[in-house]
């Protein structure tokens, strides 16, 4: 049986095909299976069922192997929303088939920040044991993968930063991943901010945004997820993130709780107010500068900042206010990296033929460090230049570089 | 389909049903999945596939990009599609001869970028440049805005190597100019894929224009727009491109990209002239004085190339954005007299009306190209309806003397009207002349020419023969 899903936007699907050379996946086969314009053929295949969902591998493999990235969606002049589209039909194929156990646990533990952070814990105690190195030779393929891109251990938890009479205030997001590895891009952020005289609030009821569960098909626990954070978010004039997957997710909770009564209008009111740290910051910094850092460095656009948020200008420009900071631009810096959520786990195959290029890519800037705003994109940016001997190369998040620049001064 | 494996790889062949449905359209109306595709990556192989099918009678259905607009790639009497996706090399690029050599699959702005490179110009542009490739350009003899003033796909073309529908290689033309005997290549040129695979093209580059302007202009009106345009042209001065945009038109391209036009246009000219510095000094003086002459209530100049970009890209990717303001459209091609333009607009938009269409027009005013859009919503309104309209908007356009198709080739979707403007005589020279290429008629069934039952199993197919032969009196 197939099931029904809500295919609004799909009928403005002219089939021009001028979204194909934006689609990642679509570069490295040139088949029109891996193409937006395929399969968004293939979603309304399913919903005039002339495909059964529940029988056929191939369809939902070419729609597994989408990376969500959104490129088409930004291109398309006809505005057929894509990430929409297919976060519908990939509830409709979770509906219909299940998710893998895989992806069932991973979703499972991004919600819960205690397994995140007992995760880490043992993850850091066999680092420090050398347990790990052991471990990893005994590892199947798909395991050591995982392990290659867990999120880095050891990194300090976020520390909250006091500001004496504060000019305004935020709410910052501090999600799952970015919560358990990434404290420190949280604490840098905040004294970033700081430095602006704009404390940031502790939101203490906030939850993982839940953007993994909607692009894997799990909408029940999305809505969760969403509701717990429309609530806590409520008070916050201004709900910061600083990871662009979960930005773009929360800017559409609007649409995803839109027929929940209770919830539509709240949820709208929360999307509003919600920024990505470099719009924001960009919009406070007025004509200051940051300070020093003598460094060559190349800007990688997370798909969820350049295409679903339509964000590609600000960033750059805060890293054009870094005295002594040369960016260089690297080919493509804005097809996605292959991360994509899960992505490098479902499809090793796909993700390492979107990574090598964009290594490439990176190398041939020659920069000193790789400067991007998603935790995914910087696990498997760091994953990429380990795997080509460059781990000397780092991949900081842009408050990173703001934050040192900040430092000098 | 063995057979087809073995030649191109097990994952360079599709076959299964469901996979087969992201080959059943191209951006016209008309589908029908193919029975299998194939994704050759040599010439060789391209010929070993012919070889295979002809074979066993299978006929074969050349696919670029799939772009196309006229039905051309629509795979009639369960052919196999073979598709030119891998064949994406840009082979040389001569900068003394100014010649580029690539094979079918590269997409058209490749070749512009890879030429510009060199300091050199490839002129065609169709407005699907970014993604259709030089096969299919060749094949459909693509224009695009710049065609006003450099010819169309075929005045660009110096060879090309094309696989033969019974599975030989051979090749019209090259780097020499003038060869002896028969000059096959425009016959080649807009044979929408009926008698072979081009599998290699020999294309002509320009010198990149030294200077370049564009204007936009305001009108009231479309009638007075037009006006405008046929002062220019009388006037001797060949612009590069000269666009019309109409109000619907206008709407949809503010909705989709921020290009801030005036939304209380009637009608916007765009104007480019290309050329030596002193001559489009010259040219953009005249041009100015006639576009205000005739009725322009505003002329502005795009001052920076980023300023011109943005406008090129809102007219390129116009027609997609239409689907903002109702999500089917019917696009039609047709050519008329410059001097019968208004006439023919008025009774156009007369028929839109009397159907009950928003109608958009977007057209190369320059050529008397028109593309007059009829926008409408599938779900309520029957498509046979908007045929209907279609086949009567066609009429209008040839009883003023005009031509089926300016760009977008006849296809599947004008196949059966063409004994509207071709006599029994012209048509069966054509026929003969496919013949000698493809005698079996396994090269693309069904199209180009009126008549054939090859694709009657197409609903839309059955609906467009019986308008264009009921309606022809
Ligand atoms: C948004 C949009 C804008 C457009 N603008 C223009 C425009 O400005 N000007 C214009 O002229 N057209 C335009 N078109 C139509 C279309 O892009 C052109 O007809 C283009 O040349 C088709 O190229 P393609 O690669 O997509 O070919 P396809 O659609 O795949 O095929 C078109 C025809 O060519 C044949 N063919 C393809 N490759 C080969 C080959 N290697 N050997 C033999 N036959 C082959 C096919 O069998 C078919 O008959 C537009 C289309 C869209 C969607
Ligand atoms: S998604 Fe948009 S750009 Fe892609 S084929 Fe459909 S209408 Fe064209
Ligand atoms: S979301 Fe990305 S990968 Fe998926 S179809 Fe669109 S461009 Fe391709």
């Amino acid at each position: 049986m197939t099931t029904a899903f809500d295919t609004t936007g799909l009928e403005r699907c002219i089939h021009c095909g001028l979204c194909l050379e934006a689609c990642p996946t679509y570069k490295i086969t040139q088949l029109e299976t891996e193409s937006p314009r395929g399969r968004l053929h293939l979603m309304g295949a399913i919903a005039d069922r002339r495909i059964d969902l529940s029988r056929s591998d191939a369809t939902v493999l070419h729609l597994d192997r989408c990376l969500a990235c959104r490129a088409c969606e930004a291109v398309c002049p006809s505005g057929v929303p894509y990430g929409r589209l297919i976060e519908e039909t990939r509830a409709a194929v979770a509906q219909a088939r299940g998710i893998s156990p895989l992806g069932q646990l991973l979703l499972w533990s991004v919600s819960r920040p205690w397994v995140l952070g007992a995760m880490n814990a043992v993850l850091s105690i066999s680092e420090r044991t050398g347990l790990r190195r052991l471990a990893r030779r005994f590892l199947s393929p798909r395991l050591r993968r995982l392990d290659a891109l867990a999120p880095p251990v050891g990194r300090p938890q976020y520390r909250p930063v006091q500001v004496e009479s504060p000019r305004s205030s935020v709410a910052l997001l501090l999600g799952c991943v970015m919560r358990a590895s990434y404290g420190d891009v949280h604490t840098a952020t905040a004294r970033v901010l700081a430095h602006f005289g704009v404390e940031v609030v502790e939101t203490p009821d906030q939850a993982c945004c839940g953007a993994l569960h909607a692009h894997a098909g799990n909408k029940e626990e999305a809505i969760r997820l969403a509701k717990r954070n429309v609530a806590a978010f409520e008070r916050a004039d201004v709900i910061l993130v600083n990871a662009a997957g979960c930005g773009a997710h929360l800017k559409s909770y609007a649409h995803l709780l839109e027929d929940r009564p209770n919830w539509a209008a709240r949820a709208t009111a929360l999307a509003s107010r919600v920024r990505d740290v470099s719009e924001f910051l960009e919009t406070i910094a007025g004509d200051e500068t940051f300070g020093e850092l003598a460094m060559r460095v190349t800007y990688q656009d997370p798909c969820h900042l350049a295409h679903a948020q339509g964000i590609r200008a600000e960033p750059r420009a805060l890293l054009s206010r870094v005295r002594g900071l040369e960016l260089v631009e690297m080919a493509n810096a804005d097809v996605c990296c292959g991360s994509a959520g899960f992505y490098n786990l479902a499809q090793p195959d796909y993700a390492d033929r979107l990574l090598e290029p964009k290594i490439d890519a990176i190398l041939a800037t020659r920069p000193d460090a790789v400067v991007t705003g998603n935790p995914g994109c910087m696990l498997q940016l760091a994953a990429g230049l380990r795997s080509r001997g460059r781990e000397g190369i780092p991949v900081l998040h842009l408050v990173e570089v703001l934050d040192r620049a900040l430092e000098t001064r | 389909m063995r057979r087809l494996v073995e030649i191109c790889g097990d994952e360079n062949v599709f076959w299964r049903a469901e996979d087969l449905l992201v080959w059943e359209y191209d951006a016209g109306f008309d589908r029908r999945p193919p029975s299998a595709v194939v994704l050759p990556g040599t010439t060789e192989e391209v010929a070993d596939v012919v070889r295979a099918a002809h074979a066993e009678g299978a006929s074969i259905v050349p696919r670029g990009a799939g772009t196309g607009l006229s039905g051309g790639t629509i795979a009639c009497a369960d052919a196999i599609v073979v598709s030119t996706a891998r064949l994406r090399r840009i082979i040389s690029i001569d900068r003394v001869a100014r010649i580029a050599v690539v094979e079918p699959g590269v997409p058209n702005l490749a070749v512009t970028a890879a030429a510009r490179d060199v300091g050199l110009f490839f002129a065609p542009d169709p407005a699907s440049q970014r993604i259709s490739t030089i096969g299919g350009n060749v094949a459909t003899n693509a224009g695009g805005p710049h065609a006003l003033r450099y010819g169309s796909m075929t005045n660009h073309v110096l060879g090309v190597e094309l696989v033969l529908p019974t599975g030989e290689c051979v090749r019209f033309g090259g780097e020499v100019a003038d060869l002896p005997g028969y000059d096959c290549v425009p016959f080649i040129v807009g044979s929408e894929g009926t008698v072979g695979i081009i599998t290699k093209v020999w294309l002509r580059l320009l010198p990149l224009p030294e200077d370049v302007r564009t204007f936009v202009a305001v009108f009231a009106d479309i009638e007075h727009g037009a006006r405008a345009a046929s002062a220019i042209i009388a006037s001797g001065v060949v612009p590069a491109a000269m666009e019309m945009l109409d109000r619907v038109t206008i709407g949809a391209l503010n909705a989709a990209f921020e290009v801030h036009l005036p939304a209380d246009a009637g009608s916007l000219l765009l104007v480019e002239v290309e050329g030596l510095r002193e001559e489009t000094a010259d040219w953009a003086t005249s041009i100015e004085r006639i576009l205000r002459k005739n009725g322009a209530t505003n002329v502005r100049s795009a001052e920076t190339a980023a300023e011109r970009e943005l406008l090129w890209k809102a007219r390129k990717l116009g027609y997609a954005a239409l689907a903002r303001i109702r999500p089917n459209n019917y696009l039609h091609d047709a050519v008329v007299p410059r001097t019968k333009m208004p006439d023919v607009l008025r009774e156009v938009n007369a028929i839109a009306e009397r159907y009950g269409y928003v109608i958009a027009n977007m057209f190369h005013i320059g050529d008397g190209n028109l593309h007059p859009v009829l926008l409408f919503d599938a779900r309520s309104q029957p498509i046979d309806r908007v045929m209907e309209a279609s086949a009567e908007i066609l009429k209008v356009a040839i009883d003023a003397g005009g031509a089926l198709s300016g760009e977008h080739g006849i296809g599947l979707e004008k196949n059966h009207f063409m004994f509207w403007v071709f006599g029994p005589e012209d048509l069966d020279a054509q026929r003969r002349g496919r013949e000698a290429f493809d005698p079996d008629g396994t090269m693309n069934p069904g199209k180009v020419f009126p008549g054939g039952d090859a694709c009657a199993d197409i609903p839309t197919e059955r609906t467009k023969r019986a308008l264009a032969e009921g309606m022809w009196v």
